[in-house]
């Protein structure tokens, strides 16, 4: 193997979701079909069209020391306590250095949100307005600048080989997880963390998404409102958390005797130039990506055993991501189990590549696809095969991949590919 | 009425307490704000935004540069609380 090709591999992972405080809940949650939206209970939600969302199932001021909480906005918090468990759950016993087993050098940290500290932003309008210029928090900036939980999570662990943030709205997670996967394949780091976070449960964003008619309105059925895939779809329900992975050089791993949970195969990326927020109709962007992916890798279409979509809830999308499946692997999509895990998380924008990678990986440790839930009816136009309300074992011998796919506004397509070690 | 240095100190216990989450007990004259408080530059700034709410005094940016130790602090108070 040559020093500019290097094996990556998932080591550690990381979660803080709506059904869950750390991953091992949130996969529970997946596995069983749960689901984690609710009415808002907030004051300002009561005069809202859009009055549900999936929040956070761990209030993250009950995880944080107070002093560290307050200096960080919303999406930093859950980044970090994903990213402390990440690396936790990797074997590290510290920050690279104290843990002599990473080189504080070779340590990277990706981390992205798609809309960064707006509530922070937001709240702060507020506290000029109302208290005067005093009253701003000198914390500000560093809360609300987009790269604020990528450099947190970078100054937790101690990184030096770069710390980044990518941002393409809701592929920020995957983009930041495959911009990971490249620096390590090409020998900047030996160890990267990465993933993804979002916390934007607040009027403004809110309000601005359900305008653009791209959120479900189903308040009298939260539980219900978010159905990928199913013909009654009507668009998606915000969720907030973070998923974040530690990735590593198959060597890296191997010499300190590292549990690993899959290869980080690799990823496909492209982009739509079609419209600012529509999916390009036919797939062709997404399809794209997918071809990027095969060309790229070494994967196989027929070792893909498992998907967890993109899809949304909203009408057009779920049906472009499946035509674009279609047209680059052809038969072998009937073998392969695709879950819509937004029908139970709702859809976590910059967060969801990161908690879904999340997902993706921990399906291949167990061999378990998640549910969809809500999928009552499948929408004619979905032509494969979906997981629908019961988790479905995956092929009990032999290698597997499974995909995690991410879209974003702006036509940003991002596919990344895991493998069973 | 003005606060005596002996309140002075136990407020501004009280306010990095709050913000840097150092026990009230550990506050004391000889401290450095930045080497032994935990409050860095940023968290200063609070610091000082409380101490004028709490004690009716104003602090020129200018001059907090110079407010190295907490003693720094409460004889600056002292001297300009209104």
């Amino acid at each position: 193997m040559n020093s500019t090709n290097h094996t990556v591999v998932v080591t550690g992972v990381g979660a803080t979701t709506p059904l869950g405080g750390d991953a091992s809940s949130t996969w529970e949650g997946l596995i069983a079909g749960r689901s984690g939206i609710s009415l808002m209970e907030q004051d300002w939600a009561a005069e809202l069209p859009v009055r549900i969302a999936a929040s956070i199932a761990v209030d993250p001021g009950t995880v944080l020391p107070r002093p560290q909480a307050r200096k960080l906005d919303r999406s930093a918090q859950f980044a970090l306590i994903a990213a402390r468990e990440a690396w936790a759950d990797a074997g590290f016993t510290g920050k690279a250095g104290e843990d002599p087993s990473v080189d504080p050098d070779r340590l990277g940290a990706v981390v992205a949100s798609g809309i960064g500290g707006v509530t922070t932003l937001l709240d702060q309008y507020d506290v000029l307005r109302e208290k005067g210029v005093r009253k701003v928090s000198p914390h500000t900036v560093p809360m609300l600048m987009p790269n604020g939980p990528a450099a947190n999570v970078g100054l937790e662990v101690g990184a030096r080989a770069g710390v980044h943030t990518p941002v393409s709205a809701c592929a920020s997670g995957a983009e930041a997880i495959g911009y990971a996967i490249e620096m390590i394949r090409s020998g900047r780091a030996d160890v990267v963390v990465a993933g993804g976070t979002e916390a934007s449960i607040h009027p403004l964003p809110i309000v601005a998404f359900g305008n653009m008619m791209a959120m479900s309105k189903n308040n009298d059925d939260p539980q219900g409102a978010s159905r990928p895939f199913d013909v009654n779809r009507n668009g998606f329900v915000m969720g907030e958390g973070s998923g974040v992975i530690v990735l590593e050089s198959a060597e890296h791993a191997a010499a300190r005797g590292a549990r690993v949970y899959a290869e980080a195969v690799g990823q496909g990326i492209s982009a739509d130039s079609h419209h600012i927020t529509q999916p390009e109709p036919s797939g062709n962007g997404i399809a794209h990506a997918l071809q990027n992916l095969l060309d790229s890798t070494d994967l196989k279409p027929a070792e893909v055993a498992h998907i967890n979509a993109h899809a949304t809830s909203t009408p057009q999308g779920d049906v472009a991501e499946i035509k674009a499946l279609r047209k680059i692997f052809g038969d072998d999509v009937d073998h392969m189990a695709i879950s819509a895990t937004k029908s139970m998380t709702g859809h976590l924008l910059g967060g969801t590549g990161g908690v879904e990678t999340v997902a993706s990986v921990l399906a291949l440790h167990h061999r378990l696809a998640p549910p969809t839930i809500n999928l009552d009816e499948l929408d004619p136009e979905v032509d494969a095969d979906v997981v629908r309300a019961e988790a479905r074992p995956l092929p009990g011998e032999g290698p597997l991949v499974a995909l995690n796919d991410s879209f974003g506004f702006g036509g940003h397509n991002v596919v990344l590919a895991f493998r069973t070690v | 009425m003005a606060a005596t240095q002996e309140q002075i100190l136990e407020g501004l216990a009280e306010i990095v307490n709050e913000i840097a989450g150092i026990p009230a007990e550990d506050v004391a004259l000889d401290k450095s704000f930045t080497d032994d408080l935990d409050v860095d530059s940023l968290s200063m700034v609070e610091v000082v935004v409380a101490a004028e709410e709490r004690f009716d005094v104003k602090i020129p940016d200018d001059d907090v540069k110079n407010l190295k130790t907490v003693g720094d602090a409460v004889d600056y108070i002292l001297k300009h609380q209104g």
